[in-house]
């Protein structure tokens, strides 16, 4: 990798500020290299620059989940339900990126709708990962994560609902951040579950991270449940960990599956008390539970929010030669993949009439109990930490034939997206998979209290440049 | 498909074990309550544009099939 791609994305943004590093050449160097993509990992690339303001992400590059509307350019959320859909409009977190100066580099292929956790989902096909093309790169923001860890952008964003930046983050060895639900705008953000989606970034390394979050948070008035970060974010330092307290909570470690992912833990604990650290046992009585909460209210959100793609205002319309209400199942059947037709059809039993009680009630007290957990564990320690992900990446069709098996790649995750408290995944090394084989990426989370992303950057800044974590996958993205 | 979705249920079905009488449900996570903004017009999109994207424009609307004659 060249000089100018290995540079992070806060080195060149200085140098490109301080008129020592040009923006054409920065974005053609990128430029070329998203083009030599293998990966499946962009749906769409730019051609020329477009952007001329100058900020704090001047002349940066982002890959883009394709799950964000971007005014003119392919918007398809994985879906061909989509194919060929430009909007009207920018998502703001987009618009908020340009305006600090950067540029989209591309759009990622992403599973359809945002509902996966592998990117097999997607109707435009899978992503690969770059440590081993035989294998996912995790989801939904599979793209935008192989793109970042296979060196096709040097950073990108994406969207985490039940953990869709962390987990991929996870199994392609890169920082991803899901903040506070209602830290970034969701407006432009094609809709999945409205209460748990959440914008946020895909980098190389936390700094980076915080850098991205810096320009998209803010009160927007155009999503009414934005709040923003108050305070603002700035670059994280930290050089220990001392006075803070980490908790692991047993109810969910316990449930930890490869050894590989279960021993990485313990050694990243044991590096956070070598940094001054305290690494204390905390309670999440409810949080295993989360998974099945999760996949009641997901989905009935979704089979709210997707309702609008009927092939009447915009996107694929199917077969039009009955009736409107046949027209309206064609669509939808056609355009449709089978797991968004799963969820759409679990939702909306989930909150029928007879079984709303029963599942979208219970589940929704569910997630009260487990936002109190969080509560009571936070007034005993700072930070909670968990693996990221149960086990390092699998197989491409490895999960596929029990979609309950691919849901629980988010048992870690999801009781976070619950709560709407923020969460970071950072690479804590790499580990041989189950069935053995070369070594894979494996991810260490680390949640903090609502709004509380300044300290958790600052934790995870800490612990990062502890671990130096510095492999990049093998085979070049580029061949 | 229905087999799946059975089997998604069976395991959705574990919190119909939990002891949740006295919980108050939480269908949002941050408190926030009325957000409002001044009752003031703003423009909204050209027509045409919104239309460029239909699968059917005509006669400045969306074109669908008509519904099925109800009896």
């Amino acid at each position: 990798m060249s000089d100018l791609l290995a540079m992070s994305v806060a080195e060149a943004a200085t140098r490109i500020q301080a008129v020592e590093l040009s923006r054409e050449e920065y974005f053609d160097a990128w430029r070329e290299a998203a083009a030599g993509d293998e990966l499946n990992a962009y749906l769409w690339r730019a051609g020329d620059r477009a952007v001329e303001s100058d900020g704090s992400l001047e002349g940066i590059p982002i890959a883009v989940k394709d799950l964000f509307c971007t005014e003119a350019v392919q918007t398809t959320a994985g879906s061909r339900i989509l194919e060929g859909h430009r909007p009207l409009y920018t998502a703001t977190a987009v618009r908020r990126l340009t305006e600090a100066g950067a540029e989209v580099l591309g759009k990622t292929n992403m599973d359809e709708f945002a509902m996966g956790s592998s990117n097999e989902n997607s109707a435009y096909g899978p992503v690969l990962n770059p440590w081993d093309r035989t294998r996912v790169p995790g989801g939904s923001s599979g793209g935008s994560a192989a793109a970042v860890a296979g060196g096709l952008a040097p950073c990108a964003i994406g969207t985490d609902t039940g953990g869709s930046i962390r987990q991929p983050a996870a199994l392609c060895g890169i920082v991803g951040l899901k903040p506070t639900y209602g830290a970034i705008s969701r407006y432009g953000m094609i809709a999945f579950a409205s209460s748990l989606d959440q914008c946020g970034p895909l980098t190389r390394d936390v700094t980076d991270a915080a850098l991205l979050l810096a320009a998209m948070q803010g009160k927007d008035r155009c999503d009414s449940t934005s709040v923003g970060i108050e305070g603002g974010i700035e670059a994280p330092n930290r050089e220990d960990l001392t006075g803070l307290r980490f908790g692991v909570p047993n109810d969910l470690t316990n449930h930890i599956f490869d050894a590989g992912v279960r021993d990485l833990f313990e050694k990243t604990l044991e590096k956070i008390e070598s940094l001054g650290g305290a690494v204390e046992e905390i309670a999440l009585p409810h949080a295993e539970h989360g998974i099945s909460a999760y996949y009641v209210i997901a989905p009935a959100e979704a089979s709210s929010n997707l309702a609008r793609y009927d092939g009447v205002r915009y996107g694929m319309r199917g077969e039009a030669d009955g009736d409107v209400v046949e027209m309206y199942e064609s669509t939808r059947a056609a355009g449709f993949g089978d797991e968004v037709k799963r969820r759409i059809m679990l939702g909306t039993y989930a909150l029928s009439s007879g079984y709303y009680d029963a599942y979208y009630g219970r589940a929704q007290k569910v997630r009260t109990k487990i936002a109190e957990d969080f509560s009571v564990a936070f007034s005993e320690v700072d930070f909670v930490v968990t693996p990221t992900s149960p086990s390092v990446a699998f197989k491409l069709g490895e999960k596929t034939a029990d979609p309950f098996s691919m849901y629980l790649n988010d048992f870690f995750t999801v009781p976070m997206s619950l709560a709407g408290i923020p969460a970071i995944s950072i690479p804590a090394g790499l580990a041989e998979p189950g069935s053995g084989g070369p070594q894979l990426p494996v991810g260490f989370q680390i949640a903090a209290p609502a709004f509380g992303e300044q300290k958790l950057l600052d934790a995870a800044y800490a612990l990062e440049q502890a671990i130096g974590f510095d492999a990049k996958p093998g085979e070049g993205a580029d061949g | 498909m229905a087999e799946e979705l059975s089997g998604i249920l069976q395991h959705v079905d574990r919190i119909g074990e939990l002891e949740l009488d006295d919980v108050a449900p939480t269908s949002h996570v941050i408190e926030l309550e009325n957000v409002l903004r001044p009752d003031e017009p703003r423009s909204s999109w050209p027509r045409e544009d919104v239309l460029e994207q239909a699968p059917d424009p005509a006669e400045g609307a969306f074109r669908v099939p008509s519904p099925r004659a109800e009896g």
